[in-house]
């Protein structure tokens, strides 16, 4: 982005105050454009004909340093790049790191399909959601345009996640553009050799292309300003990721050297970057040692500057890190992740169900939330709003508090001697120490459950309903 | 009116004629041209023969494509043209032969001024200790491991003991069992056999709420340690704010000049009482803080200022959440912080250090299985385990962190490996990846 402050943005919106936007002010969306929370479309009199000019200036001013590119289509697109600072709490990162899984031509037809179903369907609870990975990589170990093409086909028959097209044969890759062209899927790659080849080829179908110069930024930079020449800027730098020593030292340091030219304004080579963790296999023989420098590899360049990455293994011990390492350093950090306080009911509670209490911390919520949920218990739970802090940090904090966990109920216009059989409630494990303080604010009978939501099941089977005093 | 005629009586009828062209013919059925090359026909007939005939069956396609017919495609399929390149509009900018050259350059970042404040722990006997080695921190002019200044020191792990059996996960437990009931010996394997940098001695069982040891009996234990290891210690207490600064106090006067790491002083407890034991027996101290920027800066500026530490005595803990479990806050802290004393700020040129074990609080790291059948397997708890303390520390030592607290030996080597490597002392044989796509694996 070329311009950081919303007086500079507002300059040239049309200043009617509309509020068609949903903003009150044309200054309150300037600043929302700034922050990247509205599109400059939502703003409806600026599209209008007399204002194309400033409409166009004011797109390019906010058109964010790396370009953004588009892999696949449909639901399952994927999109990288699109970065406008260096450290994530200045703004943050947009399109967190595409993550794809490798299958080759030589392998097995059922094996190819099985493991490209397991990438598809791999998914892990988080926070309300599920986090899931995301492209498929199809590398031509044969050398067989007609192989590379069959195993191709077969992946875009078995899943709509988007693709990589992975050989420096320029035949091969034409092979597998042939049955997958309409899935715009990732050319891997252009290097010093092909260029010409594979330029033209990127260009006849019109789809993103990797640049692939290992350890060579000059050599990288020239592929990109040449590529962008013949007319294409759906351009991906792959710099080399060399899995271990002082070249892995060497990777980092191209990565960052790359990324900060690119928010600098060196447009020639402003764009996302692709790391190979995939290599740490040709580093290792055992699979769990490869398996874990690869997630390690993929780790450090999820957080500096990897827009999208080709891995190997889909042990669980190596997704699960990476899915949730991605997930933190794409986490907006300008907003803490809530749920709105008050009372949620899960199931269908009745007088006698119990009275749950966590926080609002949005991953504590959707925890507990969870696992209460799928054991099938009915209850009432109260998010009490701890300022988006976990139980734990929130008692020694006193954002959870006796008064809070009171009024938190209250508020929500629940009457615990009324409205259950027991009044009682149950506060959770790490919040322990308040429990004489919560039976005094609210007269009700505390009991304390246990300190990982995991252990509701078994805790109620022994503690639920509560003994009559 | 027209004379009707057959295309095979047309080169008997113009056989010997010197015709330049054909008027007024048509033609109708049975079509039948026999033209035989060489000898026989007259070159100037055959091209004027040729050239009728051409613009006849351009005459005859027009009115076939006026039936509808698609005459267009007969004659691409029968010229080939349908792979002819099609005509270039003229060309804006001329094919591209020849790659465009072009330089990589960019600059090092001008405005990291203020280098971090060089710490050291641990005391040989020539500093009045005895430890057989010290371990230096912080020191940079740049974020870890970027290129626009050299780090001058690796980072370092300390491994957790504790002078109690606690509850660990199953995976880190099977390490300790032998010495689960000896600190000592628990601190000298950690050192031997899991190649630990420092040892942290967790004085846990001071806590009024566990056994409530008595300070001067908890002193007992750093002793013991002290003795069963060369390498310099950290003393942790039990956090508890009422107990912590007596058992601290007991303990610094135990260790009297072994520059050990008094873990620690918080804004919740009197941080004065830890800061003094510090100072008289000639120690450091861990300036804790919970995930809070402001608080960090706060309770550094009181510890230099109100208790009169001297820079080189400070490390700061701004607290480690576990890898989906708030690692987002934590790593942005740290950088924000590393960033905030790289530019300038003196009250947070500190360098850190990070409670990774926590990690071991993440579900994902114990449980044998997802509680949500949902979820895709997690596969064997004792693969899963190690690798969340490993990206937990390895996120924290790309945002500035410089000191590990740590416990399962096999996250303690790959985080040492990863980030060694980082630093560049791993050598490492070098490996060709021009070709990877076709590497077998």
């Amino acid at each position: 982005m070329k311009i950081n402050s919303p007086l500079e943005a507002y300059k040239f919106l049309p200043a009617t105050n509309c509020g068609e936007c949903g903003e009150a002010t044309c200054m309150a969306f300037a600043a929302h454009l700034i922050d990247r929370s509205h599109k400059l479309t939502d703003c409806k009199p600026i599209l209008e004909a007399k204002f194309k000019k400033k409409y166009e200036e004011l797109d390019a001013l906010l058109a964010p340093e790396i370009r953004e590119v588009e892999i696949g289509v449909g639901d399952k697109i994927v999109k990288i790049g699109g970065d406008d600072v260096l450290y994530r709490h200045k703004l943050t990162f947009f399109n967190q790191t595409a993550y794809a899984y490798d299958v080759t031509d030589s392998m097995d037809e059922k094996d190819l399909v099985e493991r490209v179903k397991y990438v598809q369907d791999f998914k892990k609870f988080y926070v309300g959601n599920f986090l899931t990975v995301d492209m498929v990589a199809v590398r031509c170990t044969s050398k067989d345009p007609a192989k590379f093409a069959a195993a191709v086909k077969k992946v875009v028959e078995t899943t709509d996640l988007p693709i990589i097209l992975c050989s420096f044969d320029p035949a091969v890759l034409k092979a597998g553009l042939e049955v997958s062209k309409d899935r715009n899927p990732l050319l891997y790659a252009a290097n010093k050799d092909n260029w010409k080849e594979v330029g033209e080829l990127a260009l006849e179908y019109d789809v993103p292309v990797t640049l692939f110069a290992p350890d060579d930024l000059d050599m990288l930079k020239t592929l990109a300003k040449t590529f962008a020449e013949m007319g294409t800027e759906k351009l991906v730098l792959d710099p080399g990721t060399f899995p271990t020593g002082k070249q892995l030292k060497q990777t980092l340091t191209n990565f960052l050297k790359v990324r900060r030219a690119g928010i600098d304004g060196d447009r020639e080579i402003a764009y996302p970057i692709m790391a190979v963790p995939f290599t740490a296999w040709m580093a290792h023989d055992d699979p769990v040692s490869a398996s874990y420098w690869e997630t390690v590899v993929a780790s450090v360049f999820t957080i500096k500057y990897g827009d999208i990455m080709i891995l190997h293994s889909t042990e669980p011990y190596a997704m699960l890190p990476e899915l949730h390492i991605r997930d933190t350093i794409y986490t907006d950090p300008r907003k803490p992740v809530t749920v709105d306080p008050g009372m949620y009911k899960v199931g269908e509670p009745t007088a006698d169900s119990p009275v749950l209490v966590t926080t609002n911390f949005a991953l504590t919520y959707y925890t507990v939330e969870s696992d209460i949920a799928s054991n099938k218990i009915d209850c009432f739970l109260w998010a009490i709003d701890t300022d988006g802090i976990g139980v734990e940090a929130a008692v020694a904090g006193g954002q959870l508090t006796a008064e809070k966990i009171k009024k938190g109920i209250e508020d929500s216009g629940f009457d615990l001697k009324k409205d259950t059989s027991h009044n009682t409630v149950v506060i959770p494990g790490l919040a322990a120490r308040l429990q004489g303080d919560v039976e005094d604010a609210t007269g009700a009978n505390v009991m304390v459950g246990p300190a990982d939501s995991g252990r509701i099941p078994g805790w109620m089977e022994k503690n639920w309903p509560p003994q009559k005093k | 009116m027209t004379k009707k005629m057959k295309l095979s009586q047309l080169s008997d009828i113009l056989q010997d004629l010197d015709v330049e062209s054909l008027e007024g013919v048509t033609i109708e059925g049975d079509i039948e041209l026999n033209i035989t090359g060489g000898g026989g026909l007259n070159p100037a007939l055959a091209y004027a023969l040729g050239n009728e005939i051409s613009q006849i069956s351009l005459h005859m396609a027009n009115i076939g494509r006026m039936l509808g017919f698609p005459a267009e495609q007969l004659f691409a399929s029968a010229f080939g043209l349908g792979e002819m390149p099609q005509p270039e509009a003229l060309p804006t900018s001329p094919k591209i032969q020849e790659l465009l050259a072009s330089k990589f350059e960019v600059a090092k970042v001008d405005n990291w001024k203020n280098p971090i404040q060089e710490v050291t722990l641990g005391a040989t006997s020539g500093d009045g200790g005895s430890r057989k080695s010290t371990v230096t921190i912080g020191g940079e002019n740049a974020l870890p491991y970027y290129f626009d200044a050299e780090m001058p020191h690796r980072n370092y792990v300390t491994m957790d003991v504790f002078d109690m059996p606690i509850g660990m996960a199953k995976a880190v437990k099977g390490n300790y069992e032998d010495v689960i009931n000896d600190p000592a010996e628990w601190a000298k394997k950690v050192v031997r056999d899991f190649n630990a940098d420092m040892v942290t001695i967790h004085l846990i069982s001071t806590d009024p709420l566990i056994n409530d040891t008595p300070a001067k009996e908890a002193a007992k234990v750093v002793e013991d340690v002290l003795q069963a290891v060369d390498v310099p210690i950290v003393i942790g207490g039990s956090g508890n704010p009422e107990k912590d600064p007596e058992v601290l106090e007991r303990a610094a006067e135990v260790a009297e000049g072994e520059r050990v790491l008094l873990a620690s002083a918080s804004l919740n407890l009197d941080y004065e009482r830890i800061a003094k034991a510090a100072m008289d027996y000639g120690h450091n101290v861990l300036s804790w803080t919970q995930l809070e920027i402001n608080a960090q800066k706060e309770l550094n500026r009181k510890l230099m200022k109100q208790c009169n530490v001297p820079r080189e005595r400070i490390v700061m803990d701004p607290t480690t959440a576990a890898l989906g479990y708030g690692l987002d806050y934590a790593y942005t802290n740290m950088e924000r912080i590393r960033l905030a004393g790289l530019m300038g700020d003196d009250e947070l040129t500190f360098p850190m250090s990070s409670g990774t074990t926590n990690a071991w609080g993440a579900r994902e790291a114990w449980m044998v299985s997802s509680p949500l059948n949902q979820d895709s397997d997690w596969g064997p708890r004792e693969y899963r385990g190690p690798i969340w303390e490993i990206v937990t520390g390895l996120a924290l030592s790309l945002a500035g962190n410089d000191m590990f607290m740590m416990m399962h030996p096999t996250s303690v080597q790959v985080l040492k490996e990863i980030t060694q490597t980082l630093y560049g002392s791993i050598e490492s044989e070098e490996i060709d990846i021009t070709n990877w796509i076709g590497a077998e694996v």
